[in-house]
């Protein structure tokens, strides 16, 4: 091989090489798991007693879908995204909106704001739970009774709201923090064009800012859509999914099974259940965010 | 062609803020009172303290003694006191839960800039057909649901003594932000124009002179913001600490998770240990809010 | 041996073959600039020169060793970027001492470089400064100091003055030809800009497709072109092209040099107006432009071909007027059909 050919073939090898770790583990990551839980699927194999598994075809699958607790958990997961989605996207664009204009004291209002997102989950749980949602001491408890209403205990009656009323709390800011930087982009001298055009802040909103804002509502959504099928530490931290399972969402459910139950077989099934609806949400983020890379 | 042109007048409905009064002197009209941007201020702020009121009830009842805690009404009046701080410390196991946070943030954080730096300066730098897949794919490696994981990662901890040790936290904790590190690193370096390490390299820089002297030192503020990131993220991390830890490598995660069981309903030590706990954190996010948009939503928007 | 050979040079980019084969020779000393249109392969040949890209095919020899399998950084050659290439968390100082701190040069004598060359571009008082504190002409001197500062064997410049607006371009290519003068250093000069080619060259490589299309003093580019290309990148406005059968007359006047399907080309300050119905060539003006020293007189000839005319003094003429045209047959270029001159048989022109 010449001299050129070989450093040609050298200088090819160097980028390889820096990329090979992170690309050999991100792999790794990926491949061992998934491949775990599709063997664990098909078999029967308990936590506590290894050694048993015995090959179940998609007898733990079947399991899965037909416990009692499965339809109630997929409703809940979609209430749950869908709730925060839609009191995130809203609450969101009308906060950007809100502060989208300059006024005194707008830089402090900003930092504050992102503050619920950097909360600890676990902290977000329990500082809901006690502080805000106990039916006797909290804060709603207290409101409710100095308007004479009788307060309301979330945690008995209401589980999947005060979940969701968590989540959203914490999601909020991040909607809010992606749509001021959209708005932030927007071309001021088109807004000006349209006020002198006469057009009212309503028609404003709705032939300028929203068009504007549609993409970033899309990202908003998807990558929430991927987050929040994953909350966990909030119902476990505060209903533990109940009572019954009230506010179990597949997450939970699939716990439940593997280190609750100690059955892998089963929480493998469900586990590759997620894992498909997460795929199809992520091919339609990935086909987006593909759009953009340069 | 006509000559000259006066400009034309002013319009009639424009009203000078200045105008000479007869004596010459200037006076300058007064502008009416912004009413909107009152209202807007004023709403601005009314819904950023209410959307950050808990944590302000929380900081309140940090400095409450355990009686003022859980008095109804709610007391917004009182003398602040240390002493809840002082007995979270005292308990042994708060510090040993911190320590194990910030083991587990750092020790992650450090192991993925590691893995991730060279990653990143290999696609910014000696770019292929290929590099935008392979981005693309890393990326979607972190759109998984971490549940879906949940039993095989359990398994591989237990058969190799990783459950519950701080290692195996932060093995799981940088392969999670991992997708998230490269994305970012990779966008800082792309942002170096390569003419300049092309004239250090002229300059007489090998490789390693190159990185050391021109990509480091650029480079720094992406590897700052991105490390600040990634302890954020494993800091607040939840999920895998309340599975794969316990007593021995529980983050503080966890330890306030266990709060939640009916015995000790200490309310301000709880308060307490819960402002300790997430005031770094609040704090470097107050900084890292640029980074946590673009790495969070993987530069999808501008 | 010339100070820096090149020989068969190739060099491809997958499938495009972007530099074709390229023997060159540059003496010490000479400041020779690379000129083409985009994409000819210019700052491509340059890169190559300096080791940023790897030569697939040849050799490159510079004052008789063979850096063709030599890193950039080991062949002493200086670069001057187009975006100048500053390092941006340096100041002056370090940026152009860089190099000698590589190498570990006396700290003393590089202070005394510095200091010289600082001296030399009037960059004294920025000397602590940080780029981002300098105009765009500053920090062009800047990176012309860093490249001075090391004394290397080979100067290059990738269009240095692209990024400057006209004003501080004419006055910047002053001071690099007095620099040259100065120092007396070999210089490649890449630039897509005749202009800078004719006044800073001693020698001009004109290249084309990856490819040298010729080389010689600007002055014998101008006068004579070895073939169309040239002929009609060197020379501002563009040197008249038409086909011969078109100016039947002028084709006469020529005699019978001129090939079936050829081209003439005629120098825009050989061609001279005359009344109309006297000349070779027939025809009206389309468009005249006075410039104040110099007036361009485009004219529509009868025979369907378009020419431009040059001369040093104002003009009565009008658009529409009708005007014939002269060219001293001994000014003439002729080119056959595939651009080629075509010397056959002729007098030799004049020049």
């Amino acid at each position: 091989m010449t001299a050129i050919a070989e450093r040609r073939q050298a200088s090819r090898l160097m980028p390889r090489l820096l990329m090979a770790p992170a690309v050999g583990t991100l792999f790794l990551w990926m491949i061992v798991p998934l491949a775990m839980t599709i063997y664990f699927s098909l078999i029967r194999y308990n936590l506590m007693q290894p050694g048993n598994e015995e090959f179940l075809g998609l007898a733990n699958f079947e399991f899965f879908v037909t416990d009692p607790s499965f339809g109630t958990a997929v409703l809940n997961t979609l209430l749950l995204i869908g709730s925060v989605i839609a009191i995130t996207v809203v609450g969101g664009i009308a906060l950007a909106l809100l502060i989208n204009d300059p006024f005194p004291g707008r830089g402090v209002v900003r930092m504050l704001l992102i503050s619920p997102f950097f909360v600890m989950p676990t902290v977000n749980a329990l500082m809901w739970k006690h502080m805000m949602m106990n039916p006797i001491y909290g804060v709603f408890a207290q409101i409710a009774q100095s308007v004479g209403l009788q307060p309301i205990d979330f945690m008995a009656d209401w589980p999947l709201l005060a979940v969701i009323l968590m989540v959203a709390w914490q999601w909020l800011p991040f909607a809010c923090l992606i749509f001021i930087t959209a708005l932030a982009s927007m071309n001021r001298e088109q807004l000006e064009a349209a006020r002198m055009d006469g057009a009212s802040y309503l028609q404003q909103l709705r032939h300028m800012y929203l068009p504007h804002l549609g993409r970033s509502i899309a990202v908003v959504i998807m990558i929430e859509m991927i987050f929040l099928l994953s909350v966990f530490a909030e119902i476990y931290t505060t209903t533990g999914g109940g009572p019954g399972d009230a506010s179990t969402n597949v997450a939970f459910l699939i716990f439940k099974q593997a280190l609750l139950n100690f059955d892998a077989g089963v929480a493998s099934a469900g586990a590759l259940f997620a894992v498909v609806l997460a795929n199809i949400v992520a091919a339609f983020l990935i086909r987006m965010i593909g759009k953009n890379l340069d | 062609m006509s000559t000259s042109h006066p400009l034309p007048a002013a319009r009639a409905e424009r009203v000078p803020l200045e105008r000479a009064a007869p004596s010459g002197a200037r006076v300058v009209r007064k502008r009416p009172f912004d009413w909107a941007l009152l209202i807007r201020a004023t709403a601005a702020w009314l819904v950023t303290l209410l959307l950050v009121f808990p944590i302000i009830f929380l900081v309140m009842t940090a400095f409450k003694t355990e009686l003022q805690a859980i008095h109804v009404p709610t007391l917004w009046f009182f003398t602040p006191t240390l002493e809840n701080f002082h007995e979270v410390q005292e308990r042994s196991n708060y510090l040993h839960y911190a320590y194990n946070s910030i083991i587990t943030s750092v020790g992650s954080t450090l192991l993925g800039l590691a893995i991730a730096a060279p990653a990143a300066y290999s696609m910014a730098f000696f770019r292929t057909r290929r590099t935008r897949d392979i981005l693309m794919w890393m990326l979607s490696t972190k759109m998984m649901p971490a549940v879906g994981a949940l039993v095989p990662v359990y398994v591989l901890a237990q058969k190799s003594a990783l459950l519950d040790t701080t290692l195996g936290l932060i093995i799981v904790f940088t392969l999670s932000n991992l997708p998230i590190m490269v994305w970012m690193l990779y966008s800082h370096f792309k942002d170096i124009p390569p003419e300049i390490l092309e004239a250090a390299r002229m300059d007489g820089a090998g490789v390693w002179g190159e990185f050391r002297y021109v990509l480091v030192p650029l480079g720094m503020g992406g590897l700052a913001s991105t490390g600040l990131l990634c302890l954020v993220l494993s800091w607040n991390e939840a999920f895998w600490s309340l599975n794969l830890s316990a007593a021995n490598a529980g983050t503080l995660a966890a330890l306030i998770a266990s709060y939640s069981s009916p015995e000790g309903l200490f309310w301000a030590k709880l308060s307490a240990a819960s402002l300790l706990a997430i005031a770094p954190i609040v704090v470097f996010g107050w900084f890292s809010q640029k980074q946590l948009v673009q790495g969070l939503t993987f530069g999808a928007v501008k | 041996m010339a100070y820096l050979q090149l020989q068969g040079v190739e060099k491809s980019f997958g499938a495009v073959r972007t530099i074709q084969g390229i023997d060159l020779a540059i003496e010490k000393g000479e400041f020779v600039v690379f000129v083409g249109p985009s994409g000819c392969g210019k700052s491509t040949l340059l890169r190559l020169i300096a080791g940023l890209e790897t030569i697939d095919v040849g050799t490159l020899i510079l004052d008789g060793r063979d850096i063709t399998e030599l890193p950039s950084s080991r062949r002493d050659l200086a670069m001057v970027f187009q975006s100048y290439a500053l390092y941006p968390h340096m100041t002056v100082a370090d940026n152009m001492s860089f190099a000698l701190r590589l190498a570990k040069a006396d700290p003393k004598t590089i202070a005394d470089k510095v200091e010289r060359a600082a001296q030399i571009l009037n960059l004294k008082p920025y000397l602590h400064r940080t780029p981002r504190e300098l105009s765009g002409g500053q920090r062009q001197r800047v990176a012309i100091g860093r490249a001075i500062v090391r004394s290397p064997k080979v100067f290059l410049f990738d269009e240095p003055l692209s990024n400057l607006d006209a004003a501080l371009r004419g006055q910047t290519r002053i001071e690099i030809a007095r620099l040259h003068r100065d120092l007396g250093a070999t210089t490649i000069y890449v630039t897509h800009d005749q202009v800078e080619a004719m006044t800073l060259a001693d020698r001009v490589v004109v290249l084309r497709d990856g490819r040298i299309e010729q080389v010689g003093t600007p002055l014998q580019l101008y006068d004579r072109p070895a073939n169309q290309f040239v002929a009609q990148f060197i020379g501002t406005p563009q040197m008249n092209v038409i086909a011969a059968a078109q100016v039947p007359r002028l084709k006469s006047a020529i005699g019978d040099g001129v090939p079936e399907g050829g081209y003439l080309g005629l120098r825009p300050e050989s061609v001279s107006l005359k009344p109309a119905g006297q000349g070779e060539v027939q025809g009206r003006v389309e468009l005249v432009e006075a410039l104040g020293a110099e007036t361009l007189i485009y004219v529509s000839t009868d025979g369907g071909a378009q020419l431009v005319a040059r001369q040093n003094t104002r003009t009565p003429l009008r658009m529409g007027d009708a005007v014939g045209l002269s060219v001293d047959a001994a000014n003439a270029h002729v080119f056959d059909a595939q651009g080629r001159v075509f010397d056959g048989g002729r007098a030799a022109v004049a020049g």
